[in-house]
């Protein structure tokens, strides 16, 4: 290390004949630049909140390994997911998006923890507040999800589904009927079990879907069968505008579960998800049956862009859940004082991520809509082309699949 | 154009006139489809039309008291206000009806009557109607809102099965009648898949239920108020476009509308016009613009009930008026316009022997042949029934599914 130094010192004092004392000054900046980034920690030992067993002896570790590179990589997911719903906000104020918007700012954690305990070849469920899950399944660019948002040609589905209906390879949306994604899910567990190639359903659903009759029919299937599939429960407090505990008899969601095992987990914390989840697909993996995880976490925004989020709880509340457990805060914390990043380094990395953001909102702005050939595409599964009626008697659309 | 623009409404107009680009047979049929200079089979661009209609306010009525400014929130409002106080078994429920409700329709009324009268339902449709009908059964006055018509699915079951079936299979000795269900139903412009949907062809497959879709809010108040004391389960659609748009003087005392009486809007010699809902506007520029442009008098029925629904009103109007036109926002395929036209069909068939020749209804689309083989009126999509020579009963004729032009003879 000091001969490379110096060695590197020795190269710099060679140009600083040419260039006088001002070289030499800019010689040991460097110098001292190269010094901090050998010095990065490449991964360092967090300790996890314990979570609450029901019907488990024993739960998730709680203390991960987080590297370097991993670190970078989640914060980059959760800052652009985060960047992408405020921006989808201001686009949906402008009246750029249209109909209806639920965003998904607060929950980061949830979707990048889970995804990174799970393979990408695992299958995920989700219900309408499903943006950030098609960014971490998918890893497009955020600008096909912008575009679906926007309803133009470059979206996710090509711009029929909207906000609420994004697909990618192994997830399955993006569903508007509140609980009605869970049963699906379950079918999904089913198929893995099935086809034997070690795969796992993860089946989420919220706070407010936990009292559909659905989703008891649909624990007491995977129980029966031991299908291969996590159920998750993104508790974020409030269902719409109703708090868990005017909703609930039993607001401890992960024992909802009755005979089917179940841990409640810190959903602010990316890494606890992630050993959550690691251990929620290792427990299916090993045969042994379904396994319910509650995530406790927290929604900024209101339900929808048509709430404004402050009539059921307090400002005071919001800014407190933001200062105190922000997702994203934590970890730039986390690895900031763990020597793993660098201030500026976020901060380029922010900066890149908001010239993205941006660049996809132009994109999902200045793409043009899906043609009128292919409004009424997908219909039916046909081969020859179905017609069918436009919005008066006489205009004749083609629907193909 | 305003009328090219009325039928390129998003929603989809169902129109009878579907036939007109299969053989046309008459004169009012060719100047129709002058009207629509871009009538031809070919799809073409569409340019992208904000759906419209115009809310028509009924004129003011007095034979119900004094009145205030409402509109159709406020007046379901006022009919649940009327009924908590007047019928101290009466409750309300539902997801989200206590703060008031994602439309205002339940505002003040906790405050007023109290929370064990206005209270939450989880988020469980199936639940709620379930639930409602045991209190019904019970002897409540129950009053569930499911919030979006899109949702009301799960909760089929218990409606068709369960709810409708009651009285019938405990042979009177119970019943849960004292049930109504409330749902904001219809187009809205930016609701998409599922906060747009008009499920009521779905349940008027089901005896034992009332379905009832009013125009406005004086029609909503009297209308719900009917359901409520009726003595059968009745679901009431409540077009949520009209929630803020409909503003009318409605009475501020209870005041009922008979259910299953289709109102006649407007008197007219040419062509009979039914719609219910947000679509009875829509019906009221059409015939003002067919009478302006086409000199076509046109005589509009807002039908209200859609199960039972008045059969007679309707089929008295297409007898005098010998053609008919229903419109409706929810598919064409099995939508209750279908219902409608072979219900007349099949009526008007049976008026032929008492029936002045000239009154026979004739369509648009098909002319009487001398011959026996008749050729009823197309009235929609439904086809055609060519009964058999001698005999007039429905289950020897022949029913020819097509849509499009009537076949020779």
């Amino acid at each position: 290390m000091q001969n490379m130094l110096t060695v590197i010192a020795n190269a710099f004092k060679g140009g600083a004949k040419i260039n006088g004392a001002q070289t030499v000054s800019e010689g040991s900046r460097m110098v001292v630049s190269a010094r901090s980034f050998a010095d990065f920690t490449p991964q360092a030992s967090f300790d996890i909140k314990r979570c609450d067993l029901h019907r488990l002896d024993e739960g998730p570790a709680l203390q991960t390994v987080l590297t370097r590179e991993d670190g970078l990589r989640y914060y980059r997911t959760m800052q652009t997911m985060r960047r992408m719903e405020l921006k989808a906000d201001q686009l949906y104020k402008q009246k750029i998006i249209r109909g209806f918007c639920h965003l998904y700012d607060g929950q980061e954690a949830c979707a990048v923890g889970i995804e990174a305990g799970i393979n990408p070849m695992d299958h995920v469920i989700t219900a309408y507040r499903a943006h950030g899950y098609t960014y971490t399944r998918r890893v497009v660019p955020v600008k096909e999800i912008m575009a679906e948002l926007t309803g133009r040609r470059g979206g996710v589905a090509k711009g029929k589904g909207g906000s609420m209906h994004m697909y990618a390879k192994n997830f399955y949306g993006g569903n508007g009927i509140v609980g009605a994604q869970v049963p699906l899910g379950a079918g999904v567990a089913l198929a893995c079990q099935y086809q034997g190639k070690n795969e796992v359903c993860v089946t989420l659903y919220g706070d407010g879907a936990a009292n559909q009759g659905q989703i008891f029919e649909s624990f007491n299937m995977a129980a029966l069968w031991k299908l291969p599939c996590i159920f998750i429960c993104e508790n974020n407090k409030y269902g719409m505008g109703t708090s868990v505990e005017r909703a609930s008899a039993s607001t401890d969601y992960y024992k909802r579960g009755d005979y089917i095992p179940g841990l409640r987990v810190d959903g602010m914390d990316v890494l606890g998800v992630r050993e959550a989840t690691r251990f929620a697909a290792d427990f299916c993996r090993s045969g042994k049956g379904p396994i319910l995880m509650e995530l406790q976490t927290y929604r900024y925004h209101g339900h929808s862009m048509s709430d404004p989020g402050v009539s059921y709880r307090t400002r005071e509340e919001i800014q407190e859940v933001r200062s105190k457990s922000d997702p994203i805060s934590m970890l730039k914390d986390r690895m900031i004082s763990s020597n793993m990043a660098r201030v500026e380094e976020i901060k380029d990395i922010d900066a890149e991520i908001r010239t993205e953001i941006e660049e996809a909102a132009q994109f999902a702005t200045s793409d043009p809509e899906p043609p009128l050939e292919e409004l009424c595409n997908h219909i039916f599964y046909n081969d020859a082309p179905l017609e069918v009626r436009g919005t008066n008697p006489w205009t004749r659309l083609k629907s193909t699949s | 154009m305003a009328a090219s623009r009325l039928f390129w409404r998003t929603s989809g107009v169902k129109s009878s006139l579907t036939g007109l680009t299969g053989g046309v047979h008459s004169s009012l049929g060719l100047t129709l489809l002058k009207l629509y200079p871009d009538c031809t089979a070919k799809p073409k661009t569409q340019r992208r039309h904000a759906a419209h209609f115009t809310f028509h306010p009924d004129p003011v009525t007095t034979q119900y008291g004094p009145t205030q400014k409402m509109n159709l929130f406020q007046s379901v409002t006022s009919a649940l206000d009327n009924t908590l106080a007047s019928d101290p078994t009466a409750v309300i429920f539902g997801e989200d009806v206590a703060f008031g409700g994602v439309f205002r329709c339940t505002v003040g009324l906790r405050d007023k009557y109290g929370k064990d009268r206005v209270f939450n339902t989880p988020l469980c449709e199936q639940g709620i109607v379930g639930f409602g009908i045991g209190a019904a059964v019970a002897g409540a006055t129950a009053i569930a809102e499911i919030q979006f018509a899109d949702y009301i699915y799960p909760a089929f079951d218990q409606i068709v099965n369960e709810a409708a079936k009651y009285r019938y299979r405990s042979g009177n000795m119970f019943d849960c009648g004292k049930l109504t269900i409330r749902s904001p139903w219809g187009c809205v412009g930016h609701g998409s898949l599922y906060h747009s949907q008009s499920p009521e062809a779905f349940f008027a497959h089901c005896p034992g239920i009332k379905i009832v879709v009013p125009r406005g809010p004086v029609q909503a108040k009297g209308l719900l108020l009917s359901c409520i004391d009726d003595q059968n389960p009745c679901i009431f659609f409540e077009p949520k476009i009209l929630y803020r748009a409909a503003v009318e003087q409605v009475p501020t005392e209870a005041y009922h509308i008979p259910l299953s009486q289709a109102e006649v809007l407007q008197e007219g010699s040419d062509l009979t016009l039914v719609a219910w809902g947000t679509q009875v506007h829509v019906m009221r520029e059409v015939a003002a613009m067919a009478q302006e442009k086409l000199g076509v008098s046109c005589e509009l029925i807002d039908l209200q009930t859609i199960l039972p629904w008045d059969k007679e009103t309707v089929c008295k109007s297409v007898v005098k008026t010998g053609r008919l036109l229903v419109s409706h926002e929810a598919p064409v395929t099995g939508g209750f316009a279908a219902e409608i036209s072979s219900t007349v069909q099949v009526r008007s068939r049976s008026h032929e022997s008492e029936i002045d020749q000239g009154l026979l209804p004739e369509c648009v689309l098909c002319r009487r042949s001398v011959s026996s083989t008749w050729r009823l009126p197309s009235v929609g999509f439904v086809g055609m029934i060519r009964p058999s020579r001698t005999s007039l009963s429905p289950s020897t004729s022949q029913i020819s599914g097509s849509a499009s032009r009537p076949s020779s003879a």
